[in-house]
C-alpha cells in the first residue's frame, strides 16, 4: 500500500516538474514546437492530478484497512475510530495535510487547464505559475514530510488514535474548507503573476478569475467561521476567537483577501489601482502560505498546532523566492499598470474603496505584527513577550469598528463623485435607525460611559445597524421603483432588482451578514459564568435560567469512556431544555477531553438570542459529584446566522446577471457604463 | 474643623476615588504629561498642601480645562473598571497566561488536567485579599512565571514598540491615501483621440443622471 503511494506521489513530481519547466521553455518562443511542448505541459499538469489523487486515495484507504505499518496512519488513527473520523485522517496530521493541500491545487490546476481555450496564453502562463507551486509541495512531500513512510520494527497492533480536540463532526469540513480558500488564492495569484510577466492588456485576467476569487473567498470565509465555531464547541473556554496565532494565519489572506475583493472593482470600472491589486492579489497568497507555514513549523507556539516539524525552512525559502519573483516583476513591468482615469472626488465609491483597503490592512498589519511580535522581542530583548487577546482587542477592535462605518457608508457613494444632497437623502433614514438602536440600548440599562467595553458594543450596534438599514433601504429604494414600473409586489421586484445586478445586491447581503456578524461579536461584555459543584437536585442561577441538576453518569464505547451531567434547564419556572455537558476519556491516545453543550434561546428571544453554554469541567474526587461551569454568552448565534447570509450574499453575487444593464448615452463619454452603475 | 481632621476628610475623599480605580488607573497614563501634572496638583489639593482656590487659580484656562476633562473622560473610558474585588479578579484574570503552556488567558484555561491555572487562580484571589495595587500583584506573577505570563506586552521599553506600530501604520496609510487621492485629483485628464470633448459642469452632471436612472435599475 504505502508504495503505491509513495509511487503515486514521485510520478506526480515528476509530472508536475515537466509541466512547470516545459511550460516554461513553451513561453519563450512562439512557433508551433513551442506550441505542442505547451500542449504537453498541459496535459502533464492534467495527470499530475490523477497521481496525487491516488496517493490521496491510497492514504485514505490504508486509514480506512487499519494499515498501521504506515507510521502516518499509525500516529493520527485507531482501529476503533469512527469512519467519518478515518477519512477525516488525511487532513489531521502534517504529511496528510500537505498531501491535502498538494491535492486541492492539483484540482484547481486540473480545472483551470481544462478551460485552457477561454485565453490560451494567459493560461498557459497560470498553469506554470500552479506547476511551480505545486512542484514546491510535491517536493516536501518526497523528501521532507513523506506521508507513506512505514514504520521501523514491524507492524503494530493498533494505532495512537486521533488528537481528541479533533474528534468532532465540525473537524470533517472545517479543514477543507479552510484549505479549498487558502489554495484556492493560487489561482488569482498565478492569474495575476502571468498577466503581469507577460504585459496583458486590459483587464481580463480580473474577470477570468473574479468567479474563482470569490469562490475561494467564499470557501476561506467558511473555513475560517467553522475554525471559531469548533474552538467554541470544543475547546469549552466559552469563547469562539482566541486571537490565537493559527487563528490569526487564517485570518489575514482573508483580510487582504477581502480588500482584493473590493479594491479590483476600481481596475474593472475605473482602469485604477492596477499596481495596488497586483500587490495584495500577491501578499493573499504569501499570507495563504505564511499560514501553512505557521501551522506546520512550530515557530510560533499555538492552542491548535496540532502538526509541527522542521520543514518551516522550505516554506521560509519559497516564500521568500516568491516575493522576490513578484516583486522583481512589480518593478520591471510597472509602466504597463499605470492608471488610466483621475479621482474626481473624496465623497466617491473610489476613495471608500481606498479607505475600506487602508483599514482591512491596518488590521491585518496588527495580526501580522503582534503574531510576530514575540519573535521580534525575543531577539531585540532576548526575551519572548506575550502578545495575546487584550493586545489585538484593544488595537484590532476600534480599526474594525471604523471598517464597519465605512461598510455602512461605501455602498451609498457613486462612482465618481456623490452630491451631499444624495449623501443626506441615501443616510437619513438608515442613520435615524441606527441612533434609534443606540438610544433604545441606553435606555435599555447599556449605558456606554460606565465601561469601555459597554462603549465599544454600544457602538457596533449602532454601526451593525446603520450597515443593516442602509442594505434595507438600498433594497427597498430600487424594489419600489422596480415595482412602480412592472406591478409586481415589493418583495418580488427586490428578487428581480438583485437578480438584474447580482453582484452589487449580493455584495450588499454580504455587508448585511457582517453586520450580524458584528452583532454577534458584540454581547461579548454582557458574558456570565458560574461555577459550581452539581449534586443531584443542585441548582446554578444564570440569567433568567435556573440549571437543575438531575443526575451525572458514566458510559462507555471502545473509542473512548466518558462522564456525563443531565441538566435540566429551566426559564419562568418552565423546563425549555435538557442538556449533557460532557467530559470524553480516549482510550488509545490515553487522553481526556471535555464536551460542552450549547443550547441557543431561539424559541424564547428571537432577536436578543443567548447562548446556554455548559461545561463538565471535571469530578470532585472526594464527594464524586461533577463541576460544571456554565456559560451564558448573549448573541452569539448570530454569528452563525451571519455566515450564513454572507454565504447566501456570495452565491447570489456569483449568479449571472438576469439581463445586462444597458446604457445609453452619448458617445462623448468615454466610460458610460462605469457612471453611476455600482457593484 | 482643624487642619488634621481636613487632611483626613481629603484623603478619605482620596482613597475612595483610589477605591474606584481611578487615580490608580488614570496613573498608567504617566506619560501623558498633562495628566500627570493634574493628578500631581489634584493629589496635593486633596492633601491639603495647596488650598482649593490656590487649586482652582493655578487651573489652566477654560480651553486646557476642557482638554484635561476630554483626557480624563477618554482614560476613563479606556482604564475605568469597578472597584470590587470580583471584578478586579476578573480583570487582572484577563490580563494574564495560564502558565502551562495552553496559550489560553488565565480564567479561560479550562484545559483538563492543568495543574497550573487553579494555583494561579489561588495565587490572584490571595493577592487582591491582601490589598495589593494591579501593578504589584502582576510584578508578583512575572516574579514567579516569567514575562509571558502577562498576556500583552507591557507599555515599557522595546514593548511600546507593540502598541504604537499598527497605529503608526495606520496612520502612515492614510496619510498615504489622502496624498494618493490628491496627485490624482491633480492629476491631467487622459488623452483623447480629436473631437472629443470631455462634458463638464452642468452637461456632465445631466449626463451623470440620466446614466444613473439607465444603469441603476
Amino acid at each position: 500500500m504505502s508504495q503505491i503511494g509513495s509511487f503515486a506521489l514521485m510520478l506526480a513530481l515528476g509530472l508536475s516538474a515537466y509541466s512547470f519547466l516545459a511550460g516554461l521553455l513553451a513561453l519563450f518562443n512562439k512557433d508551433a514546437a513551442s506550441a505542442r511542448l505547451g500542449e504537453t505541459a498541459r496535459r502533464a499538469g492534467i495527470a499530475s492530478f490523477g497521481a496525487v489523487l491516488l496517493a490521496g486515495i491510497v492514504l485514505v484507504t490504508a486509514a480506512f484497512n487499519d494499515d498501521f505499518s504506515i507510521a502516518y496512519i499509525f500516529h493520527h488513527s485507531n482501529r476503533d475510530l469512527p469512519a467519518a473520523y478515518k477519512f477525516a485522517v488525511l487532513w489531521s496530521g502534517q504529511e496528510g495535510s500537505l498531501l491535502f493541500w498538494s491535492l486541492l491545487l492539483a484540482g484547481y490546476g486540473f480545472v483551470l487547464r481544462l478551460r485552457y481555450k477561454t485565453d490560451q496564453r494567459l493560461f498557459a502562463y497560470a498553469s506554470v505559475v500552479i506547476a511551480s507551486v505545486q512542484v514546491f509541495f510535491l517536493l516536501i512531500l518526497n523528501f521532507a514530510a513523506h506521508p507513506f513512510a512505514v514504520m521501523q520494527g514491524g507492524t503494530p497492533v493498533d494505532g495512537t488514535g486521533l488528537n481528541p480536540l479533533l474528534q468532532y463532526p465540525e473537524m470533517v469540513i472545517h479543514p477543507p474548507m479552510l484549505y479549498l480558500g487558502y489554495v484556492g488564492f493560487t489561482v488569482p495569484f498565478a492569474f495575476a503573476l502571468g498577466a503581469l510577466i507577460m504585459n496583458y492588456p486590459g483587464e481580463k485576467w480580473i474577470q477570468i478569475t473574479r468567479r474563482w476569487t470569490m469562490v475561494t473567498w467564499c470557501f476561506l470565509t467558511i473555513g475560517v467561521f467553522l475554525g471559531a465555531h469548533w474552538a467554541y464547541a470544543v475547546l469549552g473556554w466559552g469563547g469562539y476567537w482566541g486571537w490565537d496565532p493559527v487563528e490569526n494565519a487564517s485570518l489575514m489572506p482573508w483580510l487582504t483577501g477581502t480588500a482584493f475583493l473590493h479594491s479590483v472593482m476600481m481596475q474593472e470600472k475605473r482602469g485604477m489601482l492596477k499596481v495596488w491589486n497586483m500587490s495584495l492579489i500577491f501578499a493573499t497568497f504569501l499570507l495563504s502560505m505564511l499560514g501553512t507555514f505557521l501551522t506546520r513549523s512550530g515557530v510560533i507556539s499555538s492552542v491548535h498546532a496540532f502538526a509541527q516539524s522542521s520543514i518551516g525552512t522550505w516554506f521560509l525559502v519559497f516564500i521568500g523566492l516568491t516575493l522576490a519573483v513578484c516583486v522583481f516583476f512589480l518593478l520591471k513591468n510597472q509602466s504597463h499598470l499605470k492608471s488610466e482615469h483621475k479621482l474626481e472626488s473624496m465623497v466617491s465609491r473610489e476613495s471608500s474603496f481606498l479607505f475600506n483597503n487602508v483599514l482591512l490592512l491596518a488590521v491585518c498589519f496588527t495580526i501580522l505584527w503582534g503574531t510576530f511580535f514575540p519573535i521580534i522581542s525575543e531577539f531585540v530583548q532576548g526575551h519572548k513577550v506575550t502578545v495575546g487577546p487584550p493586545f489585538f482587542n484593544r488595537v484590532a477592535v476600534p480599526v474594525a469598528l471604523l471598517l464597519l462605518l465605512l461598510t455602512a457608508i461605501g455602498p451609498l457613494l457613486a462612482w465618481r463623485k456623490t452630491s451631499l444632497e444624495s449623501l443626506r437623502r441615501n443616510f437619513l433614514y438608515p442613520m435615524i435607525g441606527a441612533l434609534a438602536v443606540g438610544g433604545m440600548m441606553i435606555l435599555f440599562g447599556i449605558h456606554p460611559w460606565e465601561d469601555p467595553s459597554y462603549f465599544y458594543a454600544t457602538l457596533a450596534a449602532v454601526l451593525a445597524a446603520l450597515v443593516i438599514f442602509s442594505v434595507i433601504s438600498e433594497f427597498l429604494r430600487g424594489g419600489r421603483v422596480i415595482a412602480g414600473k412592472s406591478g409586481q409586489n415589493l418583495f418580488a421586484a427586490m428578487v428581480q432588482l438583485a437578480h438584474r445586478n447580482t453582484r452589487r445586491y449580493g455584495g450588499y447581503i454580504v455587508h448585511f451578514g457582517v453586520a450580524l456578524v458584528f452583532i454577534g461579536i458584540l454581547g461579548t461584555p454582557f458574558n456570565k459564568e458560574v461555577e459550581k459543584e452539581m449534586g443531584f437536585g443542585d441548582k446554578i442561577n444564570i440569567g433568567p435560567y435556573t440549571l437543575v441538576c438531575q443526575s451525572y453518569t458514566q458510559d462507555d464505547n471502545p473509542n473512548y469512556g466518558n462522564e456525563w451531567a443531565i441538566i435540566n434547564v429551566f426559564r419562568d419556572g418552565k423546563q425549555v431544555t435538557t442538556m449533557f455537558p460532557e467530559r470524553r476519556f480516549y482510550k488509545a491516545s490515553q487522553q481526556p477531553q471535555t464536551l460542552p453543550r450549547i443550547y441557543p434561546s431561539f424559541r424564547e428571544d428571537l432577536f436578543l438570542v443567548t447562548d446556554v453554554y455548559l461545561v463538565y469541567e471535571g469530578k470532585n474526587e472526594t464527594t464524586g459529584r461533577p463541576i460544571i461551569k456554565a456559560h451564558l454568552n448573549p448573541l452569539v448565534p448570530w454569528i452563525w446566522i451571519g455566515l450564513i447570509i454572507m454565504v447566501f450574499g456570495t452565491i447570489v453575487a456569483l449568479v449571472p446577471n438576469a439581463s445586462p444593464v444597458r446604457v445609453a448615452v452619448p458617445a462623448q463619454v468615454r466610460t458610460p457604463a462605469q457612471v453611476g452603475a455600482g457593484d | 474643623m482643624t487642619r488634621h481632621e481636613k487632611l483626613i476628610g481629603n484623603h478619605d475623599r482620596l482613597h475612595r476615588l483610589q477605591r474606584l480605580h481611578l487615580l490608580n488607573r488614570l496613573h498608567r497614563l504617566g506619560d501623558l504629561l498633562l495628566l500627570e501634572r493634574l493628578h500631581r496638583r489634584g493629589r496635593a489639593a486633596l492633601q491639603g498642601r495647596v488650598s482649593r482656590i490656590q487649586y482652582r487659580r493655578a487651573s489652566a484656562p477654560a480651553r486646557r480645562r476642557i482638554l484635561h476633562a476630554a483626557i480624563l473622560t477618554a482614560a476613563i473610558f479606556l482604564f475605568m473598571g469597578a472597584g470590587d474585588t470580583d471584578a478586579r479578579f476578573k480583570d487582572l484574570g484577563h490580563r494574564m497566561m495560564c502558565a502551562c503552556g495552553c496559550s489560553q488567558i488565565l480564567l479561560e484555561c479550562n484545559h483538563v488536567g492543568c495543574t497550573y491555572s487553579d494555583k494561579m487562580r489561588d495565587q490572584l484571589s490571595a493577592a487582591i485579599d491582601k490589598g495589593n495595587n494591579d501593578d504589584l500583584i502582576l510584578q508578583g506573577f512575572v516574579q514567579d512565571y516569567g514575562p509571558t505570563v502577562i498576556a500583552a506586552p507591557t507599555a515599557t521599553g522595546f514593548n511600546r514598540v507593540a502598541w504604537i506600530m499598527p497605529f503608526a501604520m495606520l496612520a502612515l496609510g492614510i496619510i498615504f491615501v489622502a496624498y494618493v487621492v490628491r496627485s490624482w485629483k491633480h492629476r491631467a485628464a487622459p488623452a483623447l483621440a480629436d473631437g472629443i470633448a470631455i462634458p463638464q459642469g452642468n452637461e456632465l452632471d445631466e449626463l451623470r443622471l440620466k446614466a444613473r436612472r439607465e444603469t441603476d435599475l
